[in-house]
């Protein structure tokens, strides 16, 4: 990403407002994600954590406000600025989204026989590398239907790294694992920052796991950023909605009920 | 509000769904310097879709032109005129049921294949994955498929006429009896090269309806199971309907 200034921060959102079917999801979100840090972005389900991960990589566009990348405004590049600005980015999606019809080998060398000239036996030592990383060289030539859910995120993290990305987008990369898959996710997330000085953004809803790598953390409700700090600063603030989320209540600023009528209405009510 | 309601109604629904195809088909194009640049994504694709089509491509052209035999025959000995079958069959076959025929099989052999593909692919996000590593999905997933399906569908067309002529062969003159030498000449007598240019035309017409229904269809179904699983039949329905209404055209402008 050729900065004109590199500054502190990596992604910057000003105002962002955002809508999907009349529904608003962003209504002035503005965050900052400071280089070198793993950034969690937290927050209940459907608050558009994944929303604002596809504005990041200009999938979609804002309706109004700033988002740039690098000092660059993402809804104002052409179709080529956006996809060299993504070339600097890796991204792991919740269910890795690993090409079926080739093997854990093809689909880590994939961006890099897309992107470069490489001789093949370079891009081999490439991708064994990355695979050795995440602990799969030995899996190399199964398919992705062969892979249990945390090897196929984790050859998933492999391929998002291939390109040594400036930038790691994370959506949800703890869900439906189990607990050692989970670690080896976690550790391999710190690791690519710690060594590898890679910006991470973590989108997630666990907390937990959350609290133990980000280096910082949004919370995110309504459509705006409702806390922001380090995990250990979050545990510690008064408002009852981060309480909440923190804590994992199932009641408290954020009902456990959908909207509805009175139950006893709606069971009298004769399937209405 | 009246006029959104208005927008939903039928007639503007297909219109806007020609719209958005024929937008499609630009972007395809627009993309297929992609493709172009790497020649084995297209062959892999006319693999897939022609190849593996050829037996059930063969195996119906030969029935299909056991039937001509058949009822050319029955027509022809009423008039005591069957030494014509042969150039019957092979006008029949090269400039109708050749190239319609086979675009139908094709649909539901090739496309409802290339439909499901993509509309998973969809599905599974692997086509945004593409998108967020800076590869065009159209270019590299789409556009291949697009042209494998062009090119495969008038060489097999090609093949299922082949096919039909023995067919008829097979039937007209080792079972019904009608004169070898009659049957060939007759077909050289009367079918001329406009024939075949005709039924050429029609087949790349097909190969570029049914190719084009095939990925639109999966690039744009809904990312469930049941979307794609509707998806899926649309295109069967679609380029059917689709290849009978171009044949027709197609006819009335050439003849």
């Amino acid at each position: 990403m050729p900065a004109t200034e590199p500054g502190p921060f990596l992604i910057e959102t000003d105002d962002l407002r955002f809508s999907v079917g009349g529904r608003r999801i962003f209504d002035g979100l503005s965050l900052r994600v400071a280089r070198g840090t793993v950034t969690a972005i937290m927050g209940p389900s459907g608050t558009g954590k994944t929303t604002l991960l596809r504005l990041i990589t200009g999938q979609i566009r804002p309706e109004s406000g700033s988002l740039k990348v690098d000092g660059r405004e993402v809804a104002k590049l052409d179709r080529a600025e956006l996809f060299e600005l993504r070339r600097h980015m890796g991204m792991l999606f919740q269910n890795s989204a690993l090409l079926t019809g080739d093997s854990v080998f093809d689909n880590v060398a994939f961006p890099l026989r897309e992107h470069t000239r490489l001789p093949e036996r370079l891009i081999r030592t490439i991708v064994l590398s990355k695979l050795q990383t995440v602990g799969l060289r030995g899996a190399a030539r199964l398919m992705p239907s062969e892979l249990s859910g945390g090897m196929a995120r984790r050859v998933a993290l492999a391929r998002a790294m291939v390109l040594d990305p400036e930038l790691l987008l994370y959506d949800e990369p703890f869900s439906g694992l189990d607990p050692i898959s989970m670690g080896m996710i976690m550790r391999l997330i710190r690791r690519n920052n710690d060594i590898l000085g890679v910006t991470s953004i973590l989108v997630s809803h666990d907390v937990e796991e959350v609290s133990q790598i980000a280096d910082y953390c949004f919370v995110m409700s309504g459509g705006k950023v409702i806390g922001e700090g380090t995990p250990a600063e979050l545990q510690a603030m008064d408002s009852p909605l981060i309480r909440q989320f923190m804590s994992g209540s199932a009641d408290g600023p954020v009902p456990f009920h959908y909207p509805a009528a009175p139950y006893r209405d709606d069971l009298l009510g004769g399937g209405r | 509000m009246a006029a959104a309601r208005s927008l939903s109604s039928a007639p503007l629904r297909a219109i806007r769904k020609l719209g958005a195809v024929a937008l499609f088909l630009l972007t395809i194009l627009q993309s297929a310097p992609y493709a172009l640049r790497r020649p084995r994504l297209i062959s892999a694709q006319v693999q897939n879709a022609g190849v593996l089509s050829l037996v059930i491509i063969m195996t119906s052209g030969f029935f299909v032109g056991m039937v001509v035999g058949l009822q050319g025959y029955d027509a022809f000995s009423r008039l005591r005129q069957e030494d014509l079958l042969g150039a019957a069959a092979a006008l029949s076959l090269i400039k109708e049921l050749g190239p319609v025929v086979t675009a139908l099989l094709f649909a539901g052999r090739a496309g409802t294949a290339l439909t499901a593909e993509i509309g998973l692919m969809r599905a599974t996000d692997q086509l945004s994955a593409m998108e967020v590593m800076a590869i065009d999905p159209i270019g590299r997933i789409v556009a291949p498929r697009f042209l494998g399906g062009l090119i495969a569908v008038p060489f097999l067309t090609a093949i299922f006429n082949c096919v039909g002529i023995l067919g008829a062969y097979f039937v007209g003159v080792q079972m019904m009896g009608v004169d070898n030498g009659a049957f060939w000449s007759q077909m050289q007598e009367y079918v001329s090269s406009e024939d075949i240019r005709e039924g050429i035309i029609k087949s790349m017409v097909f190969g570029v309806a049914a190719s084009l229904v095939a990925v639109f269809e999966g690039y744009t179904a809904d990312r469930t199971a049941e979307g794609v699983g509707l998806a899926t039949t649309r295109t069967v329905v679609i380029t059917s309907v689709l290849v009978l209404v171009l044949d027709y055209m197609i006819t009335s402008f050439l003849l």
